[in-house]
């Protein structure tokens, strides 16, 4: 720790510096995504400055709940997650695949629909940031590149947000996915106060750093930031024991403790919906009424759907039981198998957004325990 | 967009030569490239994504010869949807088509063996590709055994083709059926009863085996029971599919996604999994 902040790329920027950054990548051709609050809840979506965050607004989360809550000071980013991930902009939740028309009998296909925005993602958590690598994992670096998930993320700008609190639901420890921010940034900020300190994560974060109103970070605020993340690992409450877990898993596939989770399981498909890296789809046909022009719409889809390992004769996974199984299975053990990581980043999404208030963590170690 | 990329999940048009009715309810269907550019050589067992418009899509294994890579052959049981608007197509009109996906048939580690196929119902449409092989390269294989269990008589496929195969040099074929009815003087039972009419050579011998996943289950117990090692006995899997490409995540069983690490498995990677309820 022989550096000086200057030499980190570490600066401290007001949030008059965030805005003109804001602006910034804005001119530079960027949608700028960010937090706001939208549906009662803090929800990502295009943003145009500061003002539109979240100022003095957090929320209270726990198993099957999820509040607004006024903070006592204005802080931007007083918050920890939302139901939404970045997920719905780099692997959106419907998107057209095939156009195509007929005339004379004969079909034609359409040329695809103009490239999507260049996206600049502020306020990405630590956990967020290792769902991004997962679908990266998935959707790029496996035979090969998905176009569509590529064509969004090959110039994606990512601004991150160390967390500085934490919501009873986290388990990014555990997961060894936080709470600090380690890789896959331009950018890091850590709200101080009125302020931030800015460290970059990129060549182009530096730059990006440069072009607005910035001092030169001390090296006591630097601390004061690594003090402030390290307050929230020691705060986290959850977890899940993840020694030797993907093998556990697979030797605990006929654990009586699938049927109890069963009877709780509305098999609703919340959590698949809300998790960061849940990558399925399926695709929807549909064509004007004289069915001379037709579309092929994807659309997120869930393993917790009878339909969705239907082949002739009907599903696979008829019970919820299978389908339960499958999906925690998938995330802690298959995932392992399929791309040498977990599924699953620690967020806690799945377990906030759960009408029947189910929790993750516990049902794996009361399925590894009755294996 | 790389050209795998777009091989893989680009639709291109092709023409529908001829339409032949199979069975009461299975039909082929030999298609040629519509623009030009010639299809994509695959292997036996491999599968293409099928496109009828404004339809909708579906994975149908290639039934035909890989040797006449200019032309792909689909044999289609009509089961809903998207499968009874694919086998009513008439000759002349446009279809799309995408792949060909999955793992195939391991003939060539077959050579200098024994090839037993044991197939049930339309199972035996995946498999055709390996008979075509086989008795194009008669010399690199030694015995062809075919064993083939239907329904009932209706149901049987390719029966013209099944009694000149059953007539090549070194190659025996076995027919079944479920259900026999008055006119049928073959064999009745489910196809694992054809074993007691065979003597494997179970170090020299490369099964392939698809059908129902129960009838599977059996014949493999049959192979292990004469002595076959789980590596020598491969099985093609079904599950649903909406990409081919292992993107959509429907085809997932345990550790596999079937399109991408599959459709073909040894039964090495399967033991674990195939008995388990619902995976």
């Amino acid at each position: 720790m022989n550096e000086s902040g200057a030499e980190r790329g570490a600066a401290w920027l007001t949030r008059i510096g965030l805005d003109q950054l804001i602006a910034k990548l804005k001119e530079l051709g960027y949608q700028v995504v960010g937090p706001r609050l939208g549906d009662g809840a803090i929800v990502y979506d295009a943003i145009e400055g500061v003002k539109d965050l979240p100022a003095g607004w957090t929320e209270e989360q726990e198993a099957g709940i999820y509040r607004l809550r006024r903070r006592e000071d204005d802080a931007l980013f007083g918050y920890n997650l939302g139901p939404q991930s970045w997920k719905r902009f780099l692997h959106p939740p419907v998107l057209r695949i095939l156009a195509a028309e007929k005339s004379n009998g004969e079909f034609r296909i359409l040329p695809p629909l103009d490239r999507p925005p260049r996206y600049a993602f502020l306020g990405v958590r630590a956990c967020e940031l290792a769902a991004i690598a997962v679908l990266d994992r998935v959707l790029l670096e496996d035979a090969f590149p998905e176009p569509n998930y590529l064509a969004r993320r090959s110039e994606l700008v990512v601004i991150a947000v160390q967390c500085t609190r934490a919501a009873p639901t986290c388990f990014c420890a555990s997961m060894g996915t936080g709470p600090g921010v380690r890789s896959g940034f331009d950018i890091a900020l850590t709200e101080l106060g009125e302020g931030f300190l800015a460290q970059a994560g990129s060549e182009r974060g530096r730059g990006l750093i440069e072009s607005v109103e910035h001092e030169p970070a001390s090296e006591d605020l630097i601390r004061q930031a690594e003090e402030a993340v390290a307050d929230v690992a020691a705060r986290l409450v959850r977890r899940i024991e993840t020694q030797d877990l993907a093998r556990r898993l697979q030797q605990a596939l006929e654990s009586p403790h699938w049927d109890d989770v069963a009877r709780r399981c509305l098999a609703c498909g919340n959590c698949t919906m809300v998790c960061p890296t849940c990558f399925c789809t399926t695709v929807e046909d549909t064509s004007t009424v004289p069915c001379d022009r037709v579309e092929r719409w994807r659309k997120w889809d869930s393993c917790f759907t009878e339909s969705f390992s239907y082949i002739h004769g009907g599903s696979v996974r008829t019970s919820v039981r299978a389908r339960y199984r499958q999906w925690l299975t998938h995330k802690l053990s298959w995932w392992v198998d399929q791309f040498d990581m977990f599924g699953c980043v620690g967020c806690g999404r799945c377990i906030t957004w759960c009408p029947a208030k189910i929790d993750l963590t516990q049902e794996v170690s009361k399925v590894v325990a009755s294996g | 967009m790389s050209a795998t990329a777009e091989r893989i999940l680009t639709t291109t048009r092709a023409r529908v030569i001829a339409v032949e009715r199979e069975t009461h309810d299975t039909f082929t269907l030999t298609v040629a490239p519509a623009d030009g550019a010639a299809f994509e050589p695959f292997q036996p067992g491999q599968f293409s994504m099928l496109y009828v418009f404004g339809v909708g899509e579906l994975p149908i294994s290639i039934s035909g010869d890989p040797a006449e890579a200019e032309r792909l052959v689909y044999t289609v049981r009509s089961v809903g949807q998207a499968t009874h608007a694919l086998v009513s197509r008439k000759p002349g009109e446009l279809i799309g088509v995408r792949g060909p996906f999955g793992t195939s048939w391991p003939v060539k580690e077959a050579r200098g063996k024994d090839v037993l196929i044991v197939a049930g119902g339309i199972g035996l449409a995946p498999l055709r590709p390996v008979v075509y092989h086989v008795l194009r390269n008669r010399d690199d294989y030694v015995r062809l055994i075919l064993l083939y269990g239907a329904r009932s008589p209706r149901d049987l496929l390719y029966r013209k083709q099944l009694a000149e195969w059953g007539r090549a040099p070194d190659t025996q074929v076995l027919v079944t059926v479920d259900y026999g009815g008055l006119s049928w003087r073959g064999h009745v039972g489910v196809v694992t009863t054809l074993f007691r009419q065979l003597r494997l050579h179970p170090a020299e011998t490369a099964a392939f085996i698809c059908g129902p996943e129960i009838m599977m289950r059996y014949v493999i117990r049959m192979l292990e029971a004469r002595g076959l090692a789980p590596q020598d006995i491969h099985l093609s899997m079904e599950r649903n599919m909406k990409c081919g490409a292992g993107f959509c995540g429907h085809c997932q069983m345990g550790p596999y996604f079937v399109c991408k690490d599959g459709p073909v498995f040894s039964y090495r990677q399967m033991q674990p999994w195939l008995d388990v309820h619902e995976l």
